[in-house]
């Protein structure tokens, strides 16, 4: 007996809704049996991260807080993914957009009429993302250096650049030694609209529907999708695969960045340690749970926040590592990945016999 | 028939998860206890300055246990994060909260300013409010006493001292240590190495061997865990612990290790707030009390040590001399504090230079 895979020639509609929604339960059964392992009740903590995600206002609050770097980082994979490019660096893009904002704040705010700070903050660091994105781009289309490398890497440099600027140059002259750098003056502060949200939550949906727009109703998105899902076609249709490869970078890391700026402005109000904590990373499984698809970013944005959020409520509540969430994330990919194989492929046992069969054909 | 199994498996495993759910029940906290709230840094696992802190929540369960409930939130950096997981022990009750981390100043006023009917007490900053107190230790007077001792014993009086972060609290460590080291030994230098962490074991060892590598003798430490110990253990070198007696973890090549003790002062404190005699303070008790204290001599250390480091002990305790009266030097030679004169307590507060004999730059 052998078991193949064959790819189906139409996606069943039916299956790109349930097949998600059935692997997100396994992931909670496959969590459950971990809990279970180490003498936790899995309901019990399963309720906690819910009330301590969404039960309330102020749970309600930081998960969207949560949700502002996931949604744009989100995006910003989402995109790259689209036309192929693996783009890993969505961490030190949104590090980079963070530094570009904080050099505004802390350097040029004085310079700049109060309202003008915020825009240029987010100029500079959604520049400074995109620039960051740029060279990845750049080395993978004129020198195919490949993406996945460079980008991760890139990622710890920019990381490390950070650590570099709040403990040595940015470091606040009156703060007692104490790494961080100044506190950003008022007019660089994102007003906050409900407990810790901030109006990043808007430049995310914003950007969310922005980038459906684009890829679903123009010339170009339509370019990037033809690259992604048939590259021979798409250079046989005369479209430049290179010229799309450092666009869609750009525009990648300026969401990343615009990620880092809203971090930096909203939440953090100074440069600090806590900007790097992963938002980039788990963007990766954003991306992928929401099937590319902009739209879907936002609500798979939402709960991962809450997932989040949920996880730490653990550790406060139960005494439970909060690094189970962390295990619960990767268990929902890695169900929800192996989901997508049924969609686009069916399983077929082929039995001894047939198997011979197969095997005479292809003589 | 392969399918089927699968399924009859996963559908006992979610029966098995349902049942055993079914069992357990909640941790019920008791309404009319005092609910105290203490959150962590690191894990108590680090057997120092977390470990030391447990120590001392321990002893309040075990004389106020009748009266008040404890928790714990291990892990929180000091980051933007950490008012959230302040603010969520306050959601979950707490009455007071004990914030055990420089970086958790800011943070910790923040939630205070928010819930005048919550009492903080924030281990080693400098701000308060009418619900928020600061606690901590002179911790240099041991620091200078373990200092006597690793200057007499360093043999090509070269000592490393592995260091979290160029603020007050730690320059006055290094100092105070140094003051001691030349007592005994005017021709020995102290070697300091910063990791910018409070907490990172890795991080910790790292620092440790780079200064074995340049061939110290003796290491000193101002960190969370005993890695800095062991690393010196394994090179066959002497050194000396912090936080906690890490003889008890390491072994008798810990000299001796300037302590924490916590279990007083917290029982003390939360009585107090039973009493309902509690106001907002600024402690900041040194040898005479007993929230630091010199650890037990190795067996290593001759006599004539342990009685030089008493007789200094006892002419601090009787308050004749504190370790930074004059005359002393700083880096460069030239006079700090002039003799006959001692610093104030705001001075060492904010202490930002470092003493002749030290080896390294304040970034």
């Amino acid at each position: 007996m052998n078991i193949v895979l064959e790819r189906r020639l139409e996606k069943a509609r039916w299956a790109v809704v349930i097949v998600p929604i059935a692997s997100f339960l396994l992931a909670l059964v496959f969590g459950a049996v971990l809990l279970l392992a180490f003498g936790i009740n899995p309901l019990q903590a399963y309720r906690v991260m819910v009330s301590g995600s969404l039960g309330d206002q102020y749970a309600l609050t930081e998960t969207l807080v949560k949700a502002i770097p996931l949604i744009l980082t989100g995006l910003a994979v989402a995109i790259a993914f689209r036309m192929l490019f693996w783009n890993i660096g969505a961490e030190g893009q949104l590090a980079m957009g963070g530094i570009g904002a904080s050099y505004v704040a802390l350097f040029l705010s004085d310079s700049l009429p109060d309202p003008l700070t915020i825009p240029v903050m987010i100029l500079m660091g959604m520049l400074a993302g995109a620039l960051w994105a740029l060279i990845p781009a750049l080395l993978k289309a004129y020198l195919e250096v490949n993406e996945i490398l460079t980008t991760l890497m890139m990622n710890y440099i920019a990381i490390l650049l950070v650590e570099y600027l709040y403990l040595g140059p940015w470091r606040d002259p009156e703060g007692y030694g104490f790494p961080g750098s100044a506190p950003f003056p008022q007019e660089a502060l994102l007003p906050r609209l409900w407990g810790r949200v901030h109006l990043g939550i808007i430049f995310a949906v914003l950007a969310a529907f922005i980038i459906w727009l684009i890829m679903n109703r123009s010339q170009w998105g339509y370019e990037i999708r033809l690259i992604g899902e048939n590259p021979r076609a798409a250079k046989y249709a005369g479209i430049d695969a290179k010229r799309n490869m450092v666009l869609v970078m750009l525009l990648s890391g300026a969401l990343s960045g615009l990620a880092g700026m809203a971090e930096v402005s909203g939440i953090a109000r100074r440069l600090y340690q806590g900007l790097t904590v992963g938002y980039g990373f788990t963007a990766i499984i954003v991306a992928w749970m929401a099937n590319l698809n902009p739209l879907g970013v936002v609500f798979v944005g939402a709960f991962m926040g809450a997932l989040t959020v949920g996880g730490d409520q653990l550790q406060v509540a139960m005494g439970i590592p909060a690094a189970v969430s962390l295990v619960l994330q990767g268990a929902i990919l890695f169900f929800v990945l192996g989901g997508w194989v049924f969609i686009n492929y069916r399983i077929r046992i082929l039995r001894s016999g047939k198997q011979k069969q197969a095997g005479e054909l292809n003589e | 028939m392969e399918s089927k199994k699968i399924w009859i498996l996963l559908s006992l495993l979610l029966v098995a998860v349902l049942v055993a759910t079914g069992c357990q029940a909640g941790p019920g906290a008791e309404e009319d206890e005092l609910q105290v709230a203490f959150i962590y840094i690191g894990q108590p696992g680090d057997l120092g300055w977390t470990y030391e802190h447990e120590q001392g929540r321990l002893m309040v369960e075990e004389e106020l246990g009748d009266q008040v409930n404890t928790s714990t939130v291990p892990d929180v950096p000091e980051g933007p994060d950490a008012e959230k997981s302040i603010r969520d022990v306050v959601n979950q009750g707490a009455d007071v909260v004990f914030t055990t981390s420089f970086g958790y100043m800011d943070p910790t006023l923040t939630v205070a300013q928010d819930n005048p009917e919550v009492i903080f007490e924030h281990c080693s900053g400098y701000k308060t409010n009418d619900n928020m107190a600061t606690y901590f230790g002179r911790m240099y007077q041991p620091r200078y006493l373990s200092g006597l001792v690793a200057g007499r014993m360093t043999e090509n009086n070269q000592i490393g001292y592995v260091a979290a972060f160029p603020i007050p609290e730690v320059l006055r460590g290094i100092n105070a240590f140094t003051l001691g080291v030349r007592e005994v030994n005017p021709e020995a230098t102290v070697n300091v190495v910063w990791t910018n962490t409070w907490y990172d074991p890795v991080k910790e060892r790292e620092a440790a061997q780079a200064l074995l590598d340049e061939g110290v003798d003796m290491i000193a430490q101002h960190q969370d865990t005993t890695e800095p110990q062991k690393a010196a253990k394994e090179a066959g070198v002497l050194s000396i612990g912090y936080d906690s007696d890490m003889a008890q973890f390491v072994g008798d090549t810990v000299l001796t290790s300037p302590v924490w003790n916590w279990g007083t002062y917290y029982v003390d404190t939360i009585q107090e707030i039973l009493d309902d005699t509690w106001e907002p303070h600024q402690f900041w008790g040194g040898l005479e009390s007993d929230v630091v204290k010199l650890a037990d001599l190795s067996p290593k250390v001759p006599d004539d040590v342990a009685e030089k480091v008493d007789e200094e002990r006892s002419r601090i305790i009787d308050t004749e001399w504190d370790v930074f009266c004059g005359p002393i030097n700083g880096q460069d030679g030239s006079e700090m504090v002039a003799e006959g004169e001692c610093m104030t307590d705001e001075d060492m507060l904010s202490m930002d230079w470092f003493v002749e004999g030290v080896e390294g730059t304040l970034e």
